[in-house]
């Protein structure tokens, strides 16, 4: 699924009772960093829920797994990797991430709150795309 | 029916994480402006009459704490919450706790009455143990006997503990402790807004709250302890108002209280504190706790009928607040449905991981309840819990 079909999807539901039934599904489709990988050094610290993830360079192009042991948060973590994967540094750095999760109406999650770690977990991708460890 | 003194409630919240913190009620919010647009100035400084009104103002503040827990006026030190309240005699401890010390705390402690414990005995090579509790949640009383010895300085224990809502016997163990020369130390955070708390009578050595869990401001708190305890304290931070004279060769400090109130204090907070003290006074004990407890057991009937629910301890022994999970769903998933729909409960560790890694779990969800919650909140809570289980199984 490309960025724009994604949004495209999420225009349909108007309720947050299906754009969250959507997040729970894309989350279950999402191909998640093996759990022999869910490991210390992939951890992003949550406070409420784990979450992992992972990354490798390609080209100059950036690739992530990850996983979660909450099934929201898995969902979003599904979202966020469809926006970034694929693209360079630049691109991600390009994307206004607030912008796009404000149009999907799921603005609320990215609060810099311990409470899902997902937050934590966009933090972690800047920092990973950012570092010459990838 | 004490709701509509919250300003904060319109008809959709539900607010059930009064043990994170509580909400603050209209006179509260009323003392504290006025405090600000009329009556403001610094403390114990300056001989204008409004910096003598806002002295008298915060003085009258420490007696009113003094008074709702029975203890004497020179014996309360403010603090900015009960977690500073408590570094404030650890740091002490860790200054005088030799290698061969102990200090003995529960398992069930808050992370405020562990964490402070266990950095002063490692930086003084003191050791640091812990007492169990009982799968029902209550505390393991052969174990303490076992873990208290010759060699304990102090026990720090919670009154009531921030997850598992069971109003602890403190009185057994400072008696125990007492016989055999041991200080205690009672957190009292989540135990301060659910029943009279008499110093004198339960006799702990230290006591420590917060005024943001009694319906008061956040930013003050409050350290009780003995004053011949209190006087072996050495000062916690140094600056204005807790010197007597400083000189390019030395310093003296203050008499108590100042001593340890060094700076500037919280003081319109302190006041505020004030006023929700004398809100809870005026509402008067007897019936705080039968709202309580009516809300409370009809919250605990509720949850007992919910299928694969699992509680932290036993629900029975609880009051005022209640932790559990449901099989299968973890609890973060579950707040967030909760969270679109207007309910506010808490999730994760809640600041207690030791107790956690007991139950052997990484998160829970509680649900606390504070004066203004009533019957209604409690079935919209659980309506909007099963909408939640439903989105997921």
């Amino acid at each position: 699924m490309t960025p724009k079909e994604l949004i495209e999807n999420f225009s349909y539901l108007t309720d947050w009772e299906d754009k969250y039934r959507y997040v729970i599904e894309l989350g279950e489709q999402m191909s998640a960093l093996p759990e022999s990988e869910c490991n210390e050094t992939n951890k992003v610290v949550g406070c409420q829920s784990q979450v992992w993830i992972k990354g490798e360079k390609k080209e100059d192009k950036f690739y992530f797994l990850a996983n979660s042991d909450a099934v929201i948060v898995r969902g979003l973590e599904a979202i966020l990797l469809t926006l970034v994967n694929g693209k360079t540094r630049d691109e991600i750095c390009a994307l206004n991430l607030p912008e796009i999760f404000k149009k999907l109406g799921l603005e609320e999650n990215l609060s810099p709150t311990r409470r899902n770690g997902f937050a934590a977990m966009i933090e972690r991708i800047y920092s990973l795309i950012n570092s010459s460890t990838l | 029916m004490f709701k509509e003194d919250f300003p904060i409630f319109d008809d959709q919240l539900i607010y059930l994480d009064s043990a994170a913190s509580s909400q603050k009620p209209k006179p509260v919010l009323d003392t504290m402006l006025s405090f600000y647009t009329h009556q403001y100035s610094n403390v114990h400084r300056g001989t204008c009459a409004l910096a003598s009104r806002a002295t008298q103002m915060y003085e009258d503040a420490r007696q009113t704490v003094a008074d709702f827990i029975s203890a004497d006026k020179k014996e309360i030190i403010f603090t900015k919450g009960a977690t500073e309240a408590i570094n404030l005699v650890a740091s002490g401890y860790a200054q005088t706790l030799k290698t061969g010390d102990e200090v003995l705390v529960c398992i069930s402690e808050h992370h405020a009455n562990f964490v402070p414990w266990q950095q002063a005995c490692l930086k003084s090579g003191a050791t640091f143990k812990v007492f169990g509790i009982l799968p029902d949640g209550t505390w393991d009383m052969d174990d303490f006997n076992k873990k208290l010895t010759t060699k304990t300085k102090l026990v720090a224990i919670a009154g009531m503990s921030n997850v598992l809502g069971v109003l602890n016997p403190v009185k057994e163990i400072i008696n125990f402790a007492h016989k055999n020369g041991v200080k205690v130390l009672v957190d009292s955070a989540q135990s301060i807004c659910h029943s009279a708390i008499d110093v004198k009578k339960m006799d702990c050595d230290y006591l420590a709250f917060s005024g943001h869990k009694i319906y008061g401001p956040t930013g003050i708190g409050v350290l009780y302890a003995k004053k011949e305890v209190l006087e072996q304290l050495p000062p916690y931070q140094f600056g204005g108002d807790m010197i007597d004279i400083v000189s390019v060769e030395k310093t003296t400090f203050a008499q108590l209280p100042a001593r340890l109130e060094a700076g500037t204090p919280p003081i319109a907070e302190a006041i505020g504190l004030s006023s929700a003290l004398d809100y809870v006074q005026q509402i008067g004990w007897d019936k705080v706790q039968a709202h309580g407890k009516c809300v409370f057991t009809h919250l605990i009937q509720q949850l007992k009928e919910m299928k694969d629910i699992q509680f932290l301890g036993n629900p029975d022994l609880k009051s005022g607040l209640v932790s559990f999970n449901i099989n299968g769903i973890h609890p973060n998933d579950l707040s967030m449905i909760l969270s679109k729909q207007n309910v506010c409960v808490r999730v994760g560790h809640h600041c207690a991981m030791p107790l956690h890694q007991f139950f052997n779990l990484s998160a829970s969800i509680r649900v606390s309840l504070g004066l203004y919650n009533n019957e209604q909140d409690v079935d919209t809570f659980v309506v909007a819990l099963k909408k939640a289980i439903g989105f997921f199984k």
